[in-house]
């Protein structure tokens, strides 16, 4: 199975038909159809102005999913989202209120509180081999703990500064949310990692067998561990832009990304078990659950349809494209 | 046992995968009290053609009789039951149940309808026993223990299922010296007993012990079937590969003024007793060999060397220069220059679904990358350098490397270290699995390196290897170095006679 | 003998978990302001026994080397289904109850057949049908509501012979009739191998899909029976999907706790039941120990953090780095 990692510049459509993973094209296939069904319920779905809305709430999730892209790669997975998230945006909300050198910081340091979080992470999973399911749920805990002390008990207060607001709802070209070209950026700035260095090599490598890599002379704990603070990093960010869409931070506001994120990325074609995936696939994915979740609303299908029906989706797509292969020897 | 109806008979049986044929139009006939042989090399249908008798997959056509009835299987259990019973290489053993488990996996005594352990405790030591190994505790989780003990478990396993044909794939491939001679045995006894056993092994001493009859295969077509001791190994081999051989090894250059200064020494090496006080030195341009039997410290030293062991007492020196090397990354560094070509290359060499390009690059990513990222035309020079160089045969260097044949696929595992021009290479056992031909291109390239100026430490199970590639051979017992071999003191007994830790005919002490 | 040292070397994780629970439960009641009665005793084990049960039904999944993020979802279903048909005359409770059974049991076999027909990663199948089981609760309960045969509930929670907490003898019935019976039999082994290496498995001829099916649908069944359970402590069905979720996570941590290895193949049900009691110990330990409440999520997630430490001790033993990889 090649993955996209290997395409090379300048070849032909013939052969990025060849290469395309099924599972992408499978993911663009159903949002096509999404898109239909959608248009069938109101005329506003195909519009580009409803599109783009649909791209900016997508940037969120899309930034998130990023880096549990990241993770899921490797073959480990992150259960630390719900309060990296939210300890990214209230720490950057917190910041924003310490006067001018606090609202210049807060992006910053939100993403800071989530790399070290990430680092706890991939320090418990690289070096004390630790499973990740288990040291990402306790650091989850952690954070919660942490941000519980913090706020008191209580709702954040603090405001988010104008930078996130910016971020987050602004639009510096007109028409195009920035919060979109911030995933832009990021999902830009991921494909180089993965396809043009040798971090990216890595990570593969390690997704696919650890050993081999380790005894190629790689020193593969310290690349999962940048790995996961990367990704903490990137869980914090995504909680800043969602802090500075709401103007705060909220409590609970993590919570529903986490599975959603891991669903994104698999059903963009990355393979749970690691080694195996491209972004364009994620961007596909993440695309796909926030249409499937908008569709639900436009329909205005009670909550527990919408849970029901988004269940049977994802077992759906991923019985068309995500099934492993049969054990013998 | 009637002599007209064989117990078992295979005929046209056939096996594709994909676009490979893996087994063509096969015939076999097996008969009761006697030991089959069946040789041929990697590729040549014989793991396929003991799938097939063992359930595991099904054929594509031709057809299978039990004592004249027509037999199919569907899964291993199913052969099971018609008293077919095949031995791996502790591929069947559930690592973390207990032994008296795994004896009794498939059809555990019960008591209102739950395993009956005590029952079960005491047939394990039964099938224990039969198989020579009533040393093991069947209480113990079969984890803990080593792989040669695991191996007898395997065999015990196999005769608590009271067979009647008995497959052993390789069987004794991990087992000590002393196991060997005790599974022997017991082979003979359950052949005196009427049992059928097929035994598949390119060890031609083992055969010649053991085997009644043998066949050979060649690239999954039947070749033929001949009295064990009729031919002769040369006669045999060049069965297997079709053609007129005869080992064809580089010539050695005369030896190596030991007054030049090693490359690579060890002092008083150990290691939590399975090293044992080791003290060699290599240097540049020689072919050192590790010789002995399966399991005495050979890959530990190899491991030790490249950084992967933790704990080990002794000196280590490069260059004259005493180094602690504590990973591979630091092992392969210029300053030292160490490659490793592992054991296992399916699990420790490649990364199977990944592209051979991509996993060409991996060991050498520094030398083609500049500040963390991949420097592509830089990469594509080196590899092509690499594959003219090994002359790797691919269908294109973005496909999977698992798709390539085993030969190909560690020959993409050296040409990955050879990218990072090492002056030390460990090879642990690089032949295993490999055609002949592969086999011979790599004496070759050997030798070349030697030349270039590298020092080459080389463990191989196969004594003509050790003769014909080595200038000196450091023979391995329990963990020290019993023996050093130089020159045309290298031969088969001395080899022998020193991994069995005999004295020599006429040598002192 | 040398046979018990055997015993020990396998039950290693167990012991460990009850260890660790039971310097805890000291710690905890010594220093209770109402010290060791039967009254306290019987609050602790109630909230414990929720977990513990839901901490069973994730062992089942994990032992075979998967992991089930429904199982905190069948629990909520079978807790709102519960509330609308665990009523009335006896003859109707005693249908009700054995609806919900069977109702979890069909959940885990929902499960079990996407796992291994669907030939589906456990993670992700149950990603989605946590969303379906949670779907379904939310139907049937949008608002907290219902009831509870009231008797039966009350002798569920209440004491037996006025100290041992009923809840406590369920579960140690609920170990006696489901889980040594399935440990002891040779499906349920052979789920055990399933975990520990599915290629060994298929080569030593074991019926996998019928073992892990099995492992599936009692999974469920357990996961009611928690689900049950809550509705006989609260008398009502909610639909909470923080709970749920939650219910979900801690197991996972009781699981590993409990000394289950997140690989497959080795631990017991009952070392997953001290994991559970001992989680749960250790929010209780900061009200006895007066600690502001403020810090009894940090206390715990870091407590948490070095219960899961602990195995890392065993790093310090390895000699050989290939075995850092598995």
């Amino acid at each position: 199975m090649s993955d996209a990692t290997s395409t090379q510049n300048g070849r032909g459509l013939l052969e990025l038909v060849r290469r395309t993973d099924p599972a992408v094209a499978m993911a663009f296939a159903c949002i096509v159809v999404l898109l239909l069904v959608g248009s069938l319920y109101s005329a506003n779905f195909l519009s580009p102005a409803y599109l783009l809305q649909q791209l900016k709430v997508a940037s969120f999730l899309g930034v998130i999913a990023t880096g549990m892209m990241l993770v899921i790669l490797l073959g480990h997975i992150d259960l630390s989202v719900p309060w990296v998230v939210t300890t990214g945006a209230m720490m950057a909300c917190a910041a924003s209120s310490f006067g001018t050198l606090g609202v210049a910081l807060a992006i910053p340091f939100g993403i800071l509180c989530g790399v070290l979080l990430g680092l706890i992470n991939g320090f418990g999973v690289a070096y004390m081999r630790i499973p990740a399911m288990i040291v990402t749920l306790a650091t989850n805990a952690v954070a919660q703990g942490l941000m519980v002390v913090y706020s008191g008990g209580f709702s954040p207060v603090d405001f988010a500064s104008p930078p996130m607001r910016y971020l987050a709802t602004a639009f510096t070209i007109p028409g195009v949310p920035n919060a979109v070209i911030v995933w832009a950026v990021i999902g830009a700035a991921v494909v180089f990692l993965l396809t043009r260095t040798t971090f990216g090599r890595a990570i593969y490598g390690i997704g696919n067998r650890e050993t081999a890599v380790y005894l190629s002379g790689i020193d593969t704990r310290r690349v999962v561990m940048t790995a996961f603070a990367i990704a903490g990093g990137l869980f914090a960010f995504g909680g800043v832009l969602l802090a500075g869409y709401a103007s705060k931070a909220a409590q609970s506001m993590g919570d529903d990304y986490l599975l959603p994120a891991i669903a994104a990325v698999v059903l963009g074609g990355t393979s749970i078990l690691g080694g195996r995936g491209s972004y364009l696939g994620t961007i596909a994915g993440v695309i796909l659950i926030t249409l499937l979740q908008s569709i639900l609303s436009v329909m205005q299908v009670p909550e527990f349809g919408r849970q029901i029906i988004y269940g049977v989706v994802i077992v759906t797509m991923l019985l068309l494209y995500g099934r492993s292969p049969k054990v013998t020897s | 046992m009637s002599a007209a109806t064989p117990l078992f008979r295979m005929e046209g049986v056939s096996k594709r995968y994909g676009g490979v044929r893996a087994l063509e139009k096969a015939d076999l006939t097996v008969e009761g009290g006697r030991i089959h042989a069946i040789l041929g090399e990697n590729g040549a249908g014989k793991s396929t053609l003991i799938k097939i008798m063992a359930g595991v997959v099904a054929p594509d056509e031709g057809r299978m009789s039990m004592e004249g009835r027509e037999v199919a299987f569907d899964s291993p259990a199913a052969a099971n039951r018609a008293g077919i019973v095949c031995i791996f290489q502790e591929l069947s053993l559930i690592p973390d149940l207990s032994v008296a488990d795994n004896i009794m996996i498939s059809d555990p005594p019960r008591r209102f309808g739950l395993i009956d352990r005590a029952a079960q405790r005491r047939l394990a030591k039964e099938a224990l026993a039969r198989a020579g190994a009533d040393e093991i505790h069947p209480a113990s989780l079969v984890k803990d223990l080593p792989l040669s003990r695991r191996q007898m478990v395997e065999i015990a396993k196999a005769l608590a299922r009271k067979p009647r044909i008995l497959i052993l794939d390789e069987a004794t491939s991990a087992l000590t010296a002393a196991d060997v001679t005790k599974v022997f045995a017991v082979l003979k006894r359950l052949r005196e007993e009427g049992l059928a056993l097929l035994y598949i092994s390119h060890r031609m001493h083992e055969i010649a012990e053991l085997a009644d009859e043998c066949t050979v295969f060649r690239n999954g077509r039947y070749v033929a079937t001949y009295k064990a001791g009729t031919k002769s190994d040369n006669e045999v081999v060049e069965m297997m590969i079709g053609r007129e051989y005869s080992h064809i090894f580089p010539d050695k250059p005369a030896t190596i003024s030991s007054e030049q200064a090693p490359v690579l020494e060890c002092r008083n090496l150990s290691w939590f007793g399975r090293l044992r006080d080791i003290s060699l030195s290599v240097r540049a341009g020689e072919v050192v060999g590790l010789g002995g039997l399966d399991g005495q410290g050979q890959r530990e030293l190899l491991l030790a060397l490249f950084g992967v062991l933790r704990g080990s007492s002794g000196k280590i020196l490069v260059d004259g220069e005493p180094t602690s090397i504590s990973s591979p990354s630091q092992a392969k560094d210029a300053k030292i220059g160490m490659a490793l070509i592992p054991e296992d290359r399916k699990t420790e060499g490649l990364m199977l679904p990944m592209t051979v390009r991509e996993n060409l690059s991996f060991a050498a990513l520094d030398r083609v990358s500049r500040g963390g990222v991949v420097d592509r035309t830089e990469e594509v020079r080196l590899i092509d350098e690499m594959i003219k160089l090994l002359a790797i045969r691919t269908g294109g260097l973005d496909l999977p490397v698992g798709s390539l044949s085993g030969g190909n696929q560690q020959k993409v595992v050296i040409a990955k270290w050879l990218m990072n021009k090492p002056r030390i290479i460990l090879l642990n056992d690089p032949t295993r699995g490999i055609d002949v031909g592969t086999k011979q291109e790599l004496y070759q390239l050997l030798r070349k390196l030697a030349e270039g100026g590298a020092a080459i430490v080389f463990y191989s199970t196969d004594y003509d290897e050790l003769i014909g590639c080595c200038d000196r051979v450091l023979v391995f017992y329990d963990g020290a170095i019993k023996r050093e071999l130089a020159g045309d003191e290298i031969t088969e007994r001395n080899l022998v006679a020193s991994a069995l830790n005999i004295q020599e005919e006429g040598v002192g002490a | 003998m040398r046979d018990w040292r055997f015993w020990v070397a396998e039950q290693r994780g167990t012991l460990l978990a009850f260890g660790i629970f039971v310097v805890m439960f000291i710690i905890y009641v010594s220093n209770h302001p109402a010290g060791f009665n039967s009254n306290v005793v019987q609050t602790a084990s109630n909230k414990a026994v929720l977990l513990a049960f839901v901490a069973m039904a994730q062992t089942l999944i994990v032992t075979t080397a998967g992991i089930d993020l429904s199982v905190g979802m069948i629990f909520t279903l079978t807790n709102c289904l519960a509330s609308w048909i665990v009523i009335g005359a006896p003859l109707e409770t005693a249908f009700g109850v054995m609806g919900v059974l069977a109702t979890g049991a069909a959940c885990g076999a929902v499960n079990g057949a996407i796992v291994i027909f669907g030939r589906l990663q456990p993670i992700v199948a149950t990603i989605a049908t946590g969303a379906i089981y949670f779907g379904i609760a939310l139907a049937l309960r949008p608002y907290p509501g219902g009831g509870v045969n009231e008797d039966l509930a009350e002798a569920l929670t209440g004491k037996i012979f006025g100290i041992i907490p009923a809840s406590l003898v369920v579960l140690a019935a609920v170990v006696l009739i489901v889980w040594v019976p399935y440990s002891r039999s040779a499906l349920g082994r052979a789920a055990y191998a399933v975990g520990s290496s599915e290629v060994a498995a298929y080569m030593s001829g074991l019926p996998i899909r019928r073992a892990k099916f099995l492992a599936y649908t009692l999974s469920g069944l357990l996961a009611s029976i928690g689900g049950l359970f809550l509705t006989f402590f609260t008398y009502t069905g909610e639909a909470a999907l923080v709970s749920g979720n939650n219910y979900t996570l801690f197991s996972i941590a009781a699981v590993v706790l409990g000394g289950v290895s997140l690989y497959g193949g080795t631990g017991s049900a009952i070392g997953a039941i001290f994991g559970a009691l001992a989680f749960r110990t250790i929010g209780d330990l900061l009200f006895v120990f007066d600690f502001d409440p403020l810090w009894q999520p940090l206390f715990q997630g870091v407590v948490l953090m070095l219960a899961v430490s602990l195995g890392a001790l065993a790093l310090l033993r390895v000699r050989n780095r290939l075995e850092w990889f598995r």
